[in-house]
Protein backbone atom coordinates (compact mmCIF):
# COMPACT_ATOMS: atom_id res chain seq x y z
CA UNK A 1 0.00 0.00 0.00
CA UNK A 2 1.47 3.21 -0.73
CA UNK A 3 1.00 6.67 0.26
CA UNK A 4 -1.43 8.86 -0.94
CA UNK A 5 -1.42 12.38 0.06
CA UNK A 6 -4.62 13.44 -1.88
CA UNK A 7 -6.40 12.75 1.68
CA UNK A 8 -3.91 15.69 3.43
CA UNK A 9 -5.56 18.76 1.53
CA UNK A 10 -8.87 18.24 2.73
CA UNK A 11 -7.28 18.26 6.35
CA UNK A 12 -5.97 21.53 5.75
CA UNK A 13 -7.76 23.43 7.97
CA UNK A 14 -7.47 21.54 10.96
CA UNK A 15 -3.60 21.20 10.08
CA UNK A 16 -3.72 25.26 9.99
CA UNK A 17 -5.27 25.50 13.31
CA UNK A 18 -3.22 23.20 14.84
CA UNK A 19 -0.25 25.08 13.45
CA UNK A 20 -1.82 28.09 14.14
CA UNK A 21 -2.06 26.67 17.96
CA UNK A 22 1.72 25.40 18.53
CA UNK A 23 2.99 28.78 17.29
CA UNK A 24 0.81 30.14 20.45
CA UNK A 25 2.32 28.03 22.47
CA UNK A 26 5.60 28.49 21.45
CA UNK A 27 5.30 32.57 21.49
CA UNK A 28 3.48 32.52 25.01
CA UNK A 29 5.88 29.93 26.42
CA UNK A 30 8.96 31.57 24.75
CA UNK A 31 8.23 34.78 26.31
CA UNK A 32 7.27 33.22 29.87
CA UNK A 33 10.93 31.26 29.55
CA UNK A 34 12.68 34.38 28.57
CA UNK A 35 11.41 36.61 31.02
CA UNK A 36 11.22 33.78 33.74
CA UNK A 37 14.73 33.22 32.75
CA UNK A 38 16.32 36.33 33.35
CA UNK A 39 14.02 36.89 36.74
CA UNK A 40 15.12 33.31 37.81
CA UNK A 41 18.72 34.12 37.22
CA UNK A 42 18.99 36.90 39.04
CA UNK A 43 16.95 36.00 42.01
CA UNK A 44 19.32 32.87 41.93
CA UNK A 45 22.97 35.42 41.75
CA UNK A 46 21.67 38.52 44.02
CA UNK A 47 18.56 37.09 45.85
CA UNK A 48 18.27 36.91 49.41
CA UNK A 49 18.29 33.34 50.99
CA UNK A 50 14.77 33.40 51.28
CA UNK A 51 14.58 33.09 48.06
CA UNK A 52 17.29 31.29 46.70
CA UNK A 53 16.71 28.37 48.28
CA UNK A 54 13.05 27.76 47.20
CA UNK A 55 14.37 28.49 43.89
CA UNK A 56 16.62 26.01 43.69
CA UNK A 57 14.30 23.40 44.84
CA UNK A 58 12.00 24.88 41.94
CA UNK A 59 15.04 24.37 39.64
CA UNK A 60 15.86 20.60 40.48
CA UNK A 61 12.17 19.98 40.11
CA UNK A 62 11.86 21.87 36.50
CA UNK A 63 15.16 20.44 35.57
CA UNK A 64 15.36 16.98 37.30
CA UNK A 65 11.86 15.59 36.18
CA UNK A 66 10.33 15.09 33.14
CA UNK A 67 8.30 17.74 31.31
CA UNK A 68 5.48 15.54 30.53
CA UNK A 69 4.99 15.13 34.51
CA UNK A 70 5.09 18.76 34.68
CA UNK A 71 2.34 19.03 32.29
CA UNK A 72 0.09 16.71 34.39
CA UNK A 73 1.32 18.14 37.76
CA UNK A 74 0.10 21.41 36.26
CA UNK A 75 -2.97 20.45 34.81
CA UNK A 76 -3.98 17.73 36.18
CA UNK A 77 -2.87 18.27 39.93
CA UNK A 78 -3.23 21.65 40.52
CA UNK A 79 -7.37 21.13 39.75
CA UNK A 80 -6.75 19.03 43.32
CA UNK A 81 -6.19 22.31 45.34
CA UNK A 82 -8.84 24.41 43.38
CA UNK A 83 -6.46 26.05 40.56
CA UNK A 84 -8.48 24.94 37.59
CA UNK A 85 -6.04 26.45 34.38
CA UNK A 86 -7.45 25.85 30.76
CA UNK A 87 -5.23 23.44 28.83
CA UNK A 88 -3.48 26.03 27.16
CA UNK A 89 -2.77 28.21 29.89
CA UNK A 90 -1.41 25.55 31.64
CA UNK A 91 0.75 24.30 28.92
CA UNK A 92 1.98 27.70 28.29
CA UNK A 93 3.31 27.76 32.06
CA UNK A 94 4.52 23.97 31.89
CA UNK A 95 6.65 24.97 29.02
CA UNK A 96 7.11 28.21 29.86
CA UNK A 97 8.56 27.69 33.01
CA UNK A 98 10.76 24.33 32.10
CA UNK A 99 12.59 26.28 29.81
CA UNK A 100 12.71 29.14 31.92
CA UNK A 101 14.80 27.40 34.05
CA UNK A 102 17.22 26.48 31.22
CA UNK A 103 17.50 29.89 30.34
CA UNK A 104 17.99 31.30 33.73
CA UNK A 105 21.29 28.84 33.80
CA UNK A 106 22.17 30.58 30.48
CA UNK A 107 21.60 34.07 31.97
CA UNK A 108 23.44 33.28 34.68
CA UNK A 109 26.99 32.34 33.66
CA UNK A 110 26.45 35.31 31.12
CA UNK A 111 25.92 37.58 34.19
CA UNK A 112 29.05 36.57 35.90
CA UNK A 113 31.08 36.36 32.73
CA UNK A 114 30.56 40.55 32.26
CA UNK A 115 33.72 41.98 32.11
CA UNK A 116 33.95 43.85 36.30
CA UNK A 117 35.05 46.82 34.22
CA UNK A 118 31.36 47.37 32.96
CA UNK A 119 30.31 47.48 36.66
CA UNK A 120 32.86 49.68 37.68
CA UNK A 121 32.79 51.43 34.86
CA UNK A 122 28.68 52.27 35.77
CA UNK A 123 29.25 52.27 39.61
CA UNK A 124 31.99 55.41 38.78
CA UNK A 125 29.28 57.40 37.47
CA UNK A 126 27.02 56.94 40.49
CA UNK A 127 24.40 54.24 39.44
CA UNK A 128 23.45 52.10 41.94
CA UNK A 129 24.15 48.31 42.12
CA UNK A 130 19.88 47.78 40.84
CA UNK A 131 20.62 50.08 38.41
CA UNK A 132 23.52 48.93 37.16
CA UNK A 133 22.23 45.23 37.17
CA UNK A 134 19.11 46.70 35.07
CA UNK A 135 20.99 49.27 32.64
CA UNK A 136 24.20 47.81 32.14
CA UNK A 137 24.78 44.09 33.44
CA UNK A 138 21.52 42.30 31.84
CA UNK A 139 21.69 44.02 28.73
CA UNK A 140 24.51 42.75 27.84
CA UNK A 141 24.04 39.42 29.60
CA UNK A 142 21.62 38.86 26.89
CA UNK A 143 22.96 39.53 23.99
CA UNK A 144 25.53 37.44 24.98
CA UNK A 145 22.99 34.39 25.00
CA UNK A 146 21.32 34.62 22.81
CA UNK A 147 22.89 31.96 20.50
CA UNK A 148 22.18 29.71 22.95
CA UNK A 149 18.99 30.74 24.05
CA UNK A 150 17.84 30.60 21.02
CA UNK A 151 18.44 26.82 20.57
CA UNK A 152 16.64 26.71 24.10
CA UNK A 153 13.38 28.16 22.18
CA UNK A 154 14.03 25.67 19.01
CA UNK A 155 13.85 22.77 21.57
CA UNK A 156 10.91 24.38 23.19
CA UNK A 157 8.89 24.63 19.83
CA UNK A 158 9.56 20.93 19.07
CA UNK A 159 8.47 19.80 23.09
CA UNK A 160 5.47 21.67 22.29
CA UNK A 161 4.08 18.30 20.76
CA UNK A 162 3.81 17.28 24.89
CA UNK A 163 1.28 19.50 25.04
CA UNK A 164 -1.00 17.44 23.32
CA UNK A 165 -1.30 14.72 26.38
CA UNK A 166 -3.45 17.51 27.83
CA UNK A 167 -5.77 18.13 25.54
CA UNK A 168 -4.47 21.56 23.50
CA UNK A 169 -5.28 20.63 20.07
CA UNK A 170 -1.79 21.95 18.74
CA UNK A 171 -0.02 20.33 15.70
CA UNK A 172 0.63 16.78 16.63
CA UNK A 173 -3.13 16.62 17.93
CA UNK A 174 -4.55 17.72 14.70
CA UNK A 175 -2.74 15.53 12.82
CA UNK A 176 -3.78 12.48 15.37
CA UNK A 177 -7.30 13.77 14.91
CA UNK A 178 -7.41 13.43 10.76
CA UNK A 179 -5.91 9.82 11.70
CA UNK A 180 -8.28 8.83 13.56
CA UNK A 181 -10.89 9.86 10.77
CA UNK A 182 -8.82 8.97 7.72
CA UNK A 183 -6.44 6.04 9.37
CA UNK A 184 -3.37 7.66 6.83
CA UNK A 185 -0.95 7.86 9.96
CA UNK A 186 2.09 8.04 7.20
CA UNK A 187 0.66 10.82 5.23
CA UNK A 188 -0.44 13.02 8.62
CA UNK A 189 2.48 12.60 10.58
CA UNK A 190 4.53 13.52 7.25
CA UNK A 191 2.41 16.46 6.50
CA UNK A 192 2.84 17.70 10.21
CA UNK A 193 6.75 17.13 10.31
CA UNK A 194 6.62 19.51 7.68
CA UNK A 195 4.68 22.03 9.11
CA UNK A 196 7.19 21.83 12.22
CA UNK A 197 9.51 22.04 9.64
CA UNK A 198 8.37 25.37 8.21
CA UNK A 199 8.14 27.26 11.85
CA UNK A 200 11.21 26.33 12.79
CA UNK A 201 12.90 27.96 9.48
CA UNK A 202 11.00 31.20 10.67
CA UNK A 203 11.76 30.66 13.82
CA UNK A 204 15.71 30.78 12.85
CA UNK A 205 15.35 32.98 10.26
CA UNK A 206 14.33 35.09 13.05
CA UNK A 207 17.11 34.38 15.16
CA UNK A 208 19.80 34.94 12.77
CA UNK A 209 18.32 38.47 12.23
CA UNK A 210 18.58 39.28 15.37
CA UNK A 211 21.74 38.10 15.96
CA UNK A 212 23.40 40.25 13.10
CA UNK A 213 20.88 43.12 14.43
CA UNK A 214 22.61 42.99 18.22
CA UNK A 215 26.01 42.00 16.32
CA UNK A 216 27.56 45.91 16.55
CA UNK A 217 26.18 46.48 20.02
CA UNK A 218 28.39 43.37 21.76
CA UNK B 1 38.94 73.12 57.27
CA UNK B 2 41.72 73.62 55.05
CA UNK B 3 41.84 74.98 51.64
CA UNK B 4 42.36 71.76 50.21
CA UNK B 5 39.65 70.30 47.39
CA UNK B 6 40.53 66.41 48.35
CA UNK B 7 42.31 65.64 51.22
CA UNK B 8 43.42 62.18 52.05
CA UNK B 9 44.10 61.43 55.79
CA UNK B 10 46.34 58.78 56.85
CA UNK B 11 45.05 56.07 54.34
CA UNK B 12 46.23 52.23 55.06
CA UNK B 13 44.51 49.76 52.99
CA UNK B 14 45.69 45.63 53.10
CA UNK B 15 43.94 42.70 50.93
CA UNK B 16 44.30 39.91 53.80
CA UNK B 17 48.36 40.10 55.20
CA UNK B 18 49.00 42.07 52.42
CA UNK B 19 49.14 45.66 53.15
CA UNK B 20 48.95 47.84 49.89
CA UNK B 21 49.00 51.20 50.84
CA UNK B 22 50.62 52.61 54.47
CA UNK B 23 49.90 55.62 55.82
CA UNK B 24 49.27 57.87 52.77
CA UNK B 25 48.61 61.54 53.26
CA UNK B 26 47.70 63.67 49.86
CA UNK B 27 45.97 67.14 49.46
CA UNK B 28 45.10 68.16 46.19
CA UNK B 29 43.88 71.80 45.58
CA UNK B 30 41.64 73.14 43.69
CA UNK B 31 42.48 73.37 40.02
CA UNK B 32 45.62 71.47 40.42
CA UNK B 33 46.86 68.42 38.65
CA UNK B 34 48.61 65.75 40.28
CA UNK B 35 50.59 62.75 38.90
CA UNK B 36 51.10 59.30 40.75
CA UNK B 37 53.65 57.47 39.20
CA UNK B 38 55.38 54.04 40.42
CA UNK B 39 56.22 50.49 39.94
CA UNK B 40 53.59 48.79 39.37
CA UNK B 41 52.09 47.04 42.81
CA UNK B 42 53.13 50.34 44.24
CA UNK B 43 49.60 51.00 45.44
CA UNK B 44 49.15 54.08 42.91
CA UNK B 45 45.68 52.90 41.48
CA UNK B 46 44.28 51.20 44.23
CA UNK B 47 44.70 54.77 46.15
CA UNK B 48 43.35 56.36 42.92
CA UNK B 49 40.42 53.83 43.22
CA UNK B 50 40.35 54.56 46.73
CA UNK B 51 39.09 58.03 46.47
CA UNK B 52 35.80 57.19 44.96
CA UNK B 53 35.25 53.53 47.06
CA UNK B 54 36.13 51.21 44.45
CA UNK B 55 38.19 49.97 46.65
CA UNK B 56 37.33 51.35 50.20
CA UNK B 57 39.97 52.01 52.31
CA UNK B 58 40.95 49.82 55.62
CA UNK B 59 41.59 53.03 57.51
CA UNK B 60 42.30 56.36 56.60
CA UNK B 61 39.96 59.16 55.56
CA UNK B 62 38.98 60.77 51.91
CA UNK B 63 37.65 64.16 51.62
CA UNK B 64 36.44 66.43 48.71
CA UNK B 65 35.40 69.75 49.10
CA UNK B 66 34.53 69.31 52.98
CA UNK B 67 32.79 66.43 52.63
CA UNK B 68 33.95 62.83 53.71
CA UNK B 69 34.02 60.27 51.04
CA UNK B 70 34.21 56.96 52.91
CA UNK B 71 32.33 57.84 56.11
CA UNK B 72 31.65 54.55 58.02
CA UNK B 73 27.48 54.30 57.92
CA UNK B 74 25.14 51.52 58.00
CA UNK B 75 24.92 49.31 54.67
CA UNK B 76 21.83 51.49 52.70
CA UNK B 77 22.54 54.79 53.94
CA UNK B 78 26.28 53.90 52.48
CA UNK B 79 25.42 52.85 49.30
CA UNK B 80 22.69 56.05 48.80
CA UNK B 81 25.81 58.30 49.83
CA UNK B 82 28.36 56.52 47.89
CA UNK B 83 26.26 56.86 44.64
CA UNK B 84 25.64 60.72 45.43
CA UNK B 85 29.32 61.28 45.88
CA UNK B 86 30.49 59.29 42.77
CA UNK B 87 28.77 61.91 40.77
CA UNK B 88 31.19 64.65 41.72
CA UNK B 89 34.35 62.23 40.66
CA UNK B 90 34.85 61.38 37.26
CA UNK B 91 37.15 58.37 36.23
CA UNK B 92 38.71 57.20 33.22
CA UNK B 93 39.80 53.28 32.84
CA UNK B 94 42.79 51.91 31.68
CA UNK B 95 40.49 49.72 29.57
CA UNK B 96 37.50 52.46 28.94
CA UNK B 97 34.78 50.29 30.24
CA UNK B 98 32.33 51.85 27.99
CA UNK B 99 29.42 49.92 27.52
CA UNK B 100 29.20 47.90 24.25
CA UNK B 101 25.48 47.60 24.33
CA UNK B 102 24.86 51.26 23.64
CA UNK B 103 25.66 54.37 21.25
CA UNK B 104 28.25 56.42 22.01
CA UNK B 105 25.48 58.64 22.48
CA UNK B 106 23.52 56.58 24.95
CA UNK B 107 26.74 55.72 26.89
CA UNK B 108 27.16 59.45 27.74
CA UNK B 109 23.93 60.74 28.22
CA UNK B 110 22.54 57.53 30.64
CA UNK B 111 23.92 58.35 33.81
CA UNK B 112 22.89 62.50 33.00
CA UNK B 113 19.45 61.20 32.45
CA UNK B 114 19.24 58.49 34.92
CA UNK B 115 20.41 60.49 37.53
CA UNK B 116 20.36 64.33 37.26
CA UNK B 117 17.22 64.13 35.54
CA UNK B 118 17.68 65.35 32.77
CA UNK B 119 15.16 65.18 29.56
CA UNK B 120 16.29 63.77 26.42
CA UNK B 121 16.70 66.87 24.48
CA UNK B 122 18.98 68.07 27.50
CA UNK B 123 20.94 64.84 27.60
CA UNK B 124 21.40 64.34 23.76
CA UNK B 125 22.86 68.57 23.94
CA UNK B 126 24.95 67.63 26.67
CA UNK B 127 26.06 65.15 24.59
CA UNK B 128 27.14 67.01 21.90
CA UNK B 129 28.75 69.30 23.57
CA UNK B 130 31.25 66.89 25.20
CA UNK B 131 31.77 64.99 21.86
CA UNK B 132 32.48 68.29 20.38
CA UNK B 133 35.12 69.02 22.84
CA UNK B 134 36.88 65.52 22.40
CA UNK B 135 36.49 66.31 18.73
CA UNK B 136 34.34 62.60 18.32
CA UNK B 137 30.87 64.55 17.42
CA UNK B 138 30.41 62.33 14.43
CA UNK B 139 30.62 59.27 15.93
CA UNK B 140 27.80 60.31 18.19
CA UNK B 141 25.73 57.31 16.85
CA UNK B 142 28.17 54.38 16.48
CA UNK B 143 28.80 51.67 19.23
CA UNK B 144 32.36 51.61 20.87
CA UNK B 145 33.19 48.41 19.00
CA UNK B 146 33.38 50.60 15.91
CA UNK B 147 35.60 53.01 17.36
CA UNK B 148 39.71 52.68 17.86
CA UNK B 149 41.04 52.35 21.45
CA UNK B 150 42.23 56.23 21.04
CA UNK B 151 38.24 57.17 20.21
CA UNK B 152 37.29 54.76 22.79
CA UNK B 153 39.12 56.47 25.57
CA UNK B 154 37.96 60.39 24.21
CA UNK B 155 34.04 58.51 24.73
CA UNK B 156 35.25 57.44 27.93
CA UNK B 157 36.68 60.99 29.12
CA UNK B 158 33.15 62.71 27.34
CA UNK B 159 30.85 60.60 29.67
CA UNK B 160 32.56 61.16 32.61
CA UNK B 161 33.03 65.13 32.07
CA UNK B 162 28.56 64.89 31.18
CA UNK B 163 28.53 64.29 34.89
CA UNK B 164 30.06 68.24 35.36
CA UNK B 165 32.80 66.35 38.02
CA UNK B 166 34.20 68.42 40.41
CA UNK B 167 37.67 66.35 40.21
CA UNK B 168 38.53 63.57 37.46
CA UNK B 169 40.49 60.52 38.05
CA UNK B 170 42.69 58.93 35.51
CA UNK B 171 43.99 54.82 36.10
CA UNK B 172 46.71 54.65 33.28
CA UNK B 173 44.21 56.26 30.52
CA UNK B 174 46.52 55.43 28.02
CA UNK B 175 48.59 52.48 28.90
CA UNK B 176 46.22 50.17 27.05
CA UNK B 177 46.34 51.94 23.97
CA UNK B 178 49.06 51.30 20.68
CA UNK B 179 51.40 54.22 20.67
CA UNK B 180 50.17 56.26 17.90
CA UNK B 181 46.87 56.42 19.76
CA UNK B 182 48.46 57.78 23.13
CA UNK B 183 48.99 61.96 21.80
CA UNK B 184 44.92 62.30 20.83
CA UNK B 185 44.19 60.91 24.39
CA UNK B 186 47.11 63.48 25.68
CA UNK B 187 45.55 66.34 23.76
CA UNK B 188 41.92 66.06 25.63
CA UNK B 189 43.69 65.65 28.83
CA UNK B 190 45.67 68.97 28.25
CA UNK B 191 42.95 71.04 27.09
CA UNK B 192 41.07 69.50 30.46
CA UNK B 193 44.13 70.97 32.35
CA UNK B 194 44.32 74.34 30.72
CA UNK B 195 40.37 74.38 31.92
CA UNK B 196 41.67 74.16 35.28
CA UNK B 197 39.91 70.92 36.00
CA UNK B 198 41.07 69.34 38.99
CA UNK B 199 42.74 65.77 38.13
CA UNK B 200 44.41 62.79 40.18
CA UNK B 201 46.50 60.96 37.09
CA UNK B 202 48.12 57.79 37.51
CA UNK B 203 50.58 57.47 34.81
CA UNK B 204 53.81 56.22 33.05
CA UNK B 205 54.17 58.64 30.77
CA UNK B 206 56.95 60.68 32.35
CA UNK B 207 57.27 63.02 29.42
CA UNK B 208 53.33 63.75 29.58
CA UNK B 209 53.27 64.47 33.63
CA UNK B 210 56.38 66.37 33.27
CA UNK B 211 54.53 69.01 31.13
CA UNK B 212 51.04 69.11 32.23
CA UNK B 213 51.36 68.23 36.08
CA UNK B 214 51.44 70.27 39.15
CA UNK B 215 52.69 67.65 41.69
CA UNK B 216 54.34 64.86 41.21
CA UNK B 217 53.64 61.87 43.61
CA UNK B 218 56.39 58.70 43.51
CA UNK B 219 55.10 55.25 45.25
CA UNK B 220 56.59 52.46 45.87
CA UNK B 221 55.34 49.66 48.10
CA UNK B 222 52.51 51.64 49.26
CA UNK B 223 54.07 54.64 50.62
CA UNK B 224 55.17 57.67 49.03
CA UNK B 225 58.32 57.87 48.73
CA UNK B 226 58.94 61.34 47.45
CA UNK B 227 56.90 64.27 46.28
CA UNK B 228 57.10 67.46 44.79
CA UNK B 229 57.54 70.05 41.24
CA UNK B 230 57.81 67.70 38.10
CA UNK B 231 61.22 69.70 37.67
CA UNK B 232 62.28 68.31 41.06
CA UNK B 233 61.27 64.74 40.80
CA UNK B 234 62.22 63.83 37.13
CA UNK B 235 65.56 66.07 37.26
CA UNK B 236 66.62 66.33 40.86
CA UNK B 237 65.50 63.22 42.92
CA UNK B 238 66.32 63.11 46.77
CA UNK B 239 65.59 59.55 47.24
CA UNK B 240 67.77 56.56 45.68
CA UNK B 241 64.08 54.52 44.90
CA UNK B 242 63.13 57.32 42.57
CA UNK B 243 66.30 57.76 41.07
CA UNK B 244 66.39 53.33 40.53
CA UNK B 245 62.54 53.76 38.91
CA UNK B 246 62.88 56.29 36.69
CA UNK B 247 66.75 55.27 35.34
CA UNK B 248 65.02 52.09 34.71
CA UNK B 249 61.78 53.40 33.27
CA UNK B 250 64.19 55.93 30.92
CA UNK B 251 66.41 52.67 29.72
CA UNK B 252 62.91 50.52 28.91
CA UNK B 253 61.26 53.71 27.29
CA UNK B 254 64.87 54.75 25.34
CA UNK B 255 64.47 58.53 26.96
Amino acid sequence: MGLDFSVVPSYFGVLLQGMGWTIAITIGAGLLSFFGGIIFAVAALYGHWVIRLPMRGFAWLFMGTPLLLQLFLIYFGLIQIGIDLPAFVAGVIGLGLHFAVYNSELIQASILAVDKGQYEGARTLGLSRGQTLRRIIIPQAVRAVIPPMGNNMIALLKDSALVSVIGVMELTLAAQQAISRTYRPFEFYLAAAFCYYIINLALEAGLRRLERRIAASR
Amino acid sequence: MTSAFVEIKNAAKSFGKLQVLKDINLTVDRGQIVAIIGPSGSGKSTLLRAINELDPLTSGEVWLEGVQINRKLPHRQYEKHVNQVRQDIGMVFQHFNLFPHLTVRGNITLAPRMLKGLSEAEANKLAEEQLTKVGLLEKIDEYPSRLSGGQKQRVAIARALAMKPKVMLFDEATSALDPELVEEVNMVMKQLAEEHMTMIIVTHEMDFAASVCDRVLFMDQGVVVEEGPPSVIFKTPKEERTRNFLRKHLARNGG
